[in-house]
């Protein structure tokens, strides 16, 4: 049984298919991945899973409900964290917190139950009273997610939840996601950015023009689109190493002044480059953004 | 383009949407009440007394009788079109308050129907404080029939928020709202019979007038405040009715192609 899914569903904007026939199946308690460069259509895709938009075409059901028909009902277990803050900035943390679960008809009594837990989870128990606008970027996100938490919701959307954060900030969110996770939550979140997808994601699809062009657990894209080593080879003379080195690198791609060699023989290649003094590398494992690149290609999306 | 002008959907979901306006008004409420009620009174005692000393009665009455009729109907309809315009095109706009709302299980029906009621409440408060002013005063001739006002306030609330929340679905930025002030609300202001009666208008203008809901909300208050019933009762309140209405039902369908595209 599927938690959440989605059946040949389509979108149109003016003359262009933004969303042009989507399925995508979600399992309980999993974490799964919508990647895409800009303008792939991953958000209108989360927009039409939740019932804020009419599909042109498909089916979708979450937590056993259609979508959009019954939305509203849906959505009183679903927790969404969307990718532009929208906070109520003349609002301390806490009326944050309270005006949010009165939507979801929680009386008074149960969401001051629920605020302590919250305030801890996103760690923001010492800035219960502060206003919106003394709180850092990465406070407000987690404070976007302790919002997202007050129905307690067994499905939780999150929209590029990292963008725009510094690093800190960041592995901040990834602890409080996972430990979502542990407690048995599902998890949908877009992102582009792949090494999110990877520690986070039990499984992914990559978007790209309205179509999945790829899906699976990150190790098994990896493994069935890319070759396991990359070398990135900068410096004078590139050209003439790569055409040296073709049987060792499966895969050359040149791309300004840096050579990718995807390879099975990492190290074959890199004792290679060691004697060559003008050339610099790096060699390091497969990544999903080199999948992703492959797949989407290099080009600039906006 | 059909599907967005399906009826309203009412519902009591609205109540939270209604309290979160409530509580951010509440925590600023010193300042709005002050703005509700120092600028329209000082408008009516200055202009009352001022004037009112050069002119012999006017409509009847005493200048500043007269005008405190006119200024707590005109009090009322700039306190709903800012609040539907300023302050909810923030909500909607700028804040994306209503996005953060319509994750929960609320409906764009519910936030719609919020922010009407609130804006009603809100320009109800704005009448009110005129109300007390003409009360304080002894600028009525029978209590019990001045109580009368309160119902009509409510019922222009009604209709000066439905019309402005047209303007809201339809603009751009806060630039937009100049033209409905402009071009709207400030000939309403002088041609309605806010500050003069109507009749001193040539027959072209009194004919405009006539299709103005302001009229139609002064033309009920004054005789209220007079002490009298009014004549026509139902054809103002229809008129004042149908503007609220037609134009809540129209702002819904565009804020809905706007938001639900």
């Amino acid at each position: 049984m599927s938690f959440l899914s989605a059946r040949g569903l389509r979108k149109r904007y003016g003359g262009q298919e933004v969303v042009a026939g989507i399925d995508l199946d979600v399992r309980k308690g999993e974490c799964f991945g919508l990647l895409g460069p800009n303008g792939a259509g991953k958000t209108t895709t989360l927009r039409l899973l939740l019932g804020l938009t009419e599909p042109d075409g498909g089916e979708i059901q979450v937590l056993d409900l259609p979508v959009p028909a019954k939305a509203r009902e849906a959505r009183v277990k679903v927790g969404v964290v969307p990718q532009f803050d929208n906070l109520d900035p003349d609002f301390s943390v806490r009326e944050n917190l309270v005006a949010y679960g009165r939507y979801f008809g929680l009386s008074d009594a149960e969401i001051t139950a629920r605020l302590p837990g919250l305030l801890e989870f996103a760690e923001l128990a010492h800035k219960a009273d502060a206003n919106i606008q003394t709180l850092s970027g990465g406070m407000k996100r987690r404070l976007t997610l302790a919002r997202a938490l007050v129905n307690d919701p067994d499905l939780i959307f999150l929209d590029e939840p990292t963008t725009g954060l510094d690093p800190q900030a960041r592995h901040m969110i990834w602890q409080r996601l996972r430990a979502l996770l542990n407690q048995g939550k599902t998890i949908v979140l877009t992102t582009h950015f792949m090494e999110e997808a990877e520690r986070l994601c039990d499984r992914l699809m990559i978007m790209d023009h309205g179509r999945i062009i790829a899906e699976g657990a990150p190790r098994q894209l990896i493994e069935s689109h890319i070759e396991p080593q990359v070398v990135e080879v900068y410096g004078e003379g590139l050209d003439a190493w790569g055409d040296g080195n073709g049987q060792l690198c499966e895969r050359l791609e040149r791309v300004g002044e840096t050579l990718f060699c995807y390879t099975h023989h990492g190290e074959a290649v890199t004792q290679q480059l060691c004697g060559q003094t003008e050339l610099r590398y790096l060699s390091r494992p497969a990544s999903l953004e080199d999948v992703f690149l492959k797949l989407t290609g290099r080009d600039m999306r906006d | 383009m059909l599907k967005y002008f399906s009826l309203p959907v009412l519902s009591l979901r609205f109540i939270p949407v209604w309290r979160r306006n409530f509580l951010v008004w509440k925590k600023l409420a010193i300042p709005a009440i002050l703005g509700n009620l120092a600028d329209p009174a000082f408008y009516m005692l200055g202009l009352g007394y001022g004037l009112g000393a050069l002119l012999p009665e006017v409509g009847g009455m005493k200048y500043l009788a007269f005008l405190a009729s006119g200024t707590v109907c005109y009090s009322t309809m700039n306190s709903a079109s800012f609040e539907a315009l300023y302050s909810g095109f923030s909500r909607m706009h700028v804040q994306k308050t209503w996005e953060a709302i319509l994750n929960a299980p609320l409906t764009l029906d519910d936030v719609l129907l919020g922010e009407l009621i609130w804006t009603i409440c809100k320009s109800l408060l704005s009448g009110l404080a005129i109300l007390v002013i003409v009360w304080a005063m002894g600028l009525y001739a029978s209590f019990a029939m001045s109580l009368w006002v309160i119902p009509v306030i409510l019922l222009m609330g009604f209709c000066f928020t439905g019309m402005a929340l047209v303007v809201n679905a339809l603009s751009p930025n806060y630039d937009f709202f100049m033209y409905y002030f402009t071009l709207v609300i400030t000939p309403m202001v002088l041609l309605c019979g806010v500050f003069y009666p109507v009749e001193q208008l040539p027959a072209f203008l009194r004919e405009v007038s006539a299709w103005l809901p302001l009229t139609h909300a002064i033309e009920l208050v004054r005789p209220l405040m007079q002490g009298r019933i009014p004549g026509g009762i139902l054809n103002h309140v229809l008129v004042l009715a149908a503007y609220g209405s037609v134009g809540y039902y129209i702002a819904l369908g565009l804020t809905r192609r706007r938001l639900l595209k």
